[in-house]
């Protein structure tokens, strides 16, 4: 079955068939990837990331494992102290906290505590984010919990071909990754070139040019800051828009570059503030580019409360107005 | 034919259309009625007496390595020890069952079954030193690092011995636990993954009465331990975990069992802890004096030595020379940890990933210059 070669294709495809075919072109590649998780087999996952893949690969290359969090990543750890290169589905956000401490104590050190000599190439996809309307703990933004554990990439993309590119490198990386895909853009639609789509981990990439500002972000806050910049045109301002695609590691050296060419900069993430990943930026932002910036770096993000109820969350999600009420903050009076 | 394709079904009760878990007889699960044991009894006769020679002399240095251990913290040159005196019968068949091929997953007072199974003696220590968090090659040695966070390490095994099945290749991997350890939900998700993935996996519960201070009785209200297999429907087994010998044929037999394909099995040793949970510990402040000694009645090296002794296989010579080799063992520790370690600061960000992220550079060049500093000043 592994014999099997990918032909490039240039289509037009979802995220969701983005990640499906990142999958599907790695574990042809290279027999020893395998995938395992809640759903992952017969069903295709609950978005259907997996979709086909036990029919190509097996059941055992796209094992249906029992219901344990814990338990699958604390297998795939085994598995890949053997010499594979597994692939964990985490089912929704909230649902891979019991995996915590395999994550932290061991994925995430492996490689550290025992001198280089034991690494594990485990990549962690993880459903993330509000948007879809998704009831308790459905919804939950948990990067910064990933991002302040050394020993991991923490990783999210934001279009169609970085969904296939990042999760192939992610795949191919001989570090730990967390991929966290915005459930939300599961069904954004774009061309598809998967020769094209090469991403490495670690480049944010500049979406949009401007001169006035620059937003900051990530993940399922890009479509909205893009919708954002565009209506931005109208009060005058001409806004950059940065995605950042890696949280570890940090491309501290394109964002100081991008803030120091406008001097002012507005972090957008949905996760809550306080303590979060848009904590660290500001910070480093602040740290790098004193000298260039006209105003405090500000930060839109998610309230500091337990996501909300479906029917509330467009309150809580950071929306355009928001975005541009921090923009109208950035002391234009100057 | 997938590795799920492995479980017997029994016939579902036709008042339940449409049932299909697959269902099996409790029963050949069922632990052993008394802990299996071999000392003392006709069994013994049956075993090769050069095994049991080797095993009494494995005993006789693992203790005087527990030994020296326990005095080099004392002396501020390990930073702790977790000491298994009073459990080396089971450290010792662990690691004596365990083939070149075969993976071993210990816990933190593992460090004697680490030793036995080849592992440079001083290497094991490197982590309870704290010079380094693991001193040997995981991979060249088939030893998983001593493992802290209770349980966590069962489910590696699981998967490791899981890779291995699916690679056809003949690997057992051994997980060794405390009866703490039985009550962390990572002991029971390794239980139900082995046992659905039919995972060539063994289970080694050495329950020493104690979680640091929480006796069993308040840890755990199964019938035993080793019940607790039943319910995941993999086998559990109940032995004497002073008896070496009854210790290492259980074990032996949960090995053919694997290799065989008839899947996991968890193994609950009856043992206890002389010593305190580690050198930081004061364990009269929760036992009493009697219960100790009565189990230095029951020590295992001793016990060995007598019934060896009676069996007419072991004689003052070969007494002799294996005390002679632990006092050469406890002679090399000494020598090397009165010695300081060489340390590197420099070495902190080496292998956090496979390379240094920009912020680990700039964070091991600021290391760096402070230390020139330091050097210069």
């Amino acid at each position: 079955m592994s014999t099997v070669t990918t032909e490039p294709s240039v289509r037009t495809s979802t995220m969701a068939q983005a990640l499906n075919a990142a999958l599907r072109d790695e574990m042809r590649a290279d027999p020893t990837v395998h995938l395992l998780g809640e759903d992952v087999g017969t069903l295709g996952g609950v978005f259907r990331i997996t979709d086909g893949l036990a029919a190509e690969f097996g059941a055992d290359r796209c094992l249906d494992t029992p219901l344990a969090e814990a338990g699958i990543l604390g297998t795939a750890v085994g598995m890949a102290m053997y010499g594979l290169r597994p692939v964990v589905e985490m089912q929704f956000d909230a649902f891979a906290y019991p995996a915590m401490e395999q994550l932290v104590s061991h994925v995430a050190k492996m490689r550290n505590r025992t001198a280089g000599k034991l690494a594990l190439p485990i990549t962690v996809r993880i459903p993330y984010g509000g948007g879809i309307g998704g009831v308790e703990h459905h919804s939950d933004s948990s990067e910064s919990y990933y991002a302040s554990t050394p020993g991991l990439h923490v990783v999210t993309p934001a279009t169609v071909d970085d969904a296939y590119g990042l999760l192939r490198a992610s795949i191919a990386s001989d570090d730990p990754v967390i991929f966290l895909e915005p459930k939300r853009l599961y069904w954004s639609k774009a061309e598809l070139n998967t020769a094209a789509a090469t991403e490495p981990i670690g480049r944010a990439v500049l979406r949009r040019q401007g001169g006035s500002a620059v937003l900051i972000t990530y993940g399922p806050s890009l479509p909205v800051c893009l919708e954002a910049a565009e209506a931005a045109k109208a009060e005058g301002w001409d806004l950059a828009v940065l995605d950042l695609r890696s949280l570890v590691p940090f491309d501290d050296a394109t964002v100081a570059q991008v803030v120091r060419s406008v001097g002012r900069a507005v972090v957008v993430h949905e996760s809550t503030g306080f303590g979060g990943v848009g904590a660290e930026i500001a910070a480093r932002v602040t740290e790098r580019c004193f000298h260039h910036l006209a105003a405090p770096v500000l930060r839109v993000t998610g309230f500091d409360i337990p996501f909300p109820p479906p029917m509330l969350e467009h309150h809580h999600l950071p929306g355009v107005d928001r975005i541009l009420d921090a923009v109208a903050k950035l002391q234009w009076e100057d | 034919m997938t590795v799920l394709d492995h479980r017997p079904t029994a016939p579902v009760p036709p008042w339940l259309p449409g049932a299909t878990d697959p269902r099996t007889d409790p029963a050949p699960l069922l632990p052993d009625h008394t802990p299996v044991r071999v000392l003392g009894t006709p069994e013994l006769a049956k075993h090769d007496p050069e095994l049991l020679r080797d095993l009494y002399r494995r005993l006789v240095i693992g203790r005087r390595y527990n030994q020296q251990a326990t005095t080099l913290t004392k002396q501020g040159r390990l930073a702790v020890y977790p000491s298994s005196t009073g459990q080396e019968a089971c450290e010792v068949a662990a690691a004596t069952v365990l083939r070149p091929q075969d993976w071993l997953f210990p816990s933190y007072r593992d460090t004697l079954a680490v030793v036995g199974r080849g592992v440079d003696p001083l290497a094991a220590l490197t982590l309870l030193r704290g010079s380094a968090h693991t001193g040997y090659d995981p991979v060249a040695t088939r030893t998983a690092p001593l493992c802290t966070p209770l349980a966590t390490q069962a489910p590696h095994a699981v998967g490791l011995a899981h890779a291995a099945r699916l690679r056809g290749e003949d690997v057992i991997a051994l997980a060794m636990l405390g009866d703490g350890g039985t009550s962390e939900g990572d002991f029971h998700e390794a239980l139900n993954f082995a046992a659905v993935l039919n995972a060539p996996v063994v289970f080694l519960v050495q329950n020493n009465g104690y979680a640091i201070s929480v006796p069993l009785t308040k840890q755990s209200a199964a019938p035993s331990l080793a019940h607790k297999a039943v319910g995941y429907g993999l086998p559990g087994r109940l032995v004497d975990g002073n008896d070496v010998v009854a210790v290492h044929e259980v074990l032996s037999e949960a090995f053919d069992r694997a290799r065989n394909g008839g899947g996991p099995t968890l193994v609950e040793a009856l043992t206890y802890r002389l010593d305190a949970h580690t050198n930081a510990d004061d364990a009269t402040r929760y036992r009493v004096s009697a219960e100790v000694e009565a189990w230095r009645e029951h020590d295992p090296v001793t016990l060995m030595e007598r019934h060896l002794r009676e069996a007419g296989v072991l004689d003052d010579a070969l007494v002799a020379r294996a005390a002679e080799q632990a006092e050469a063992l406890a002679a090399t520790m000494r020598a090397e940890f009165h010695a300081e370690p060489q340390l590197d600061p420099h070495s902190l960000f080496q292998h956090v990933y496979a390379e240094p992220t920009p912020q680990l550079r700039e964070q091991a060049d600021q290391l760096a210059a402070e230390l020139a500093a330091e050097a210069g000043a």
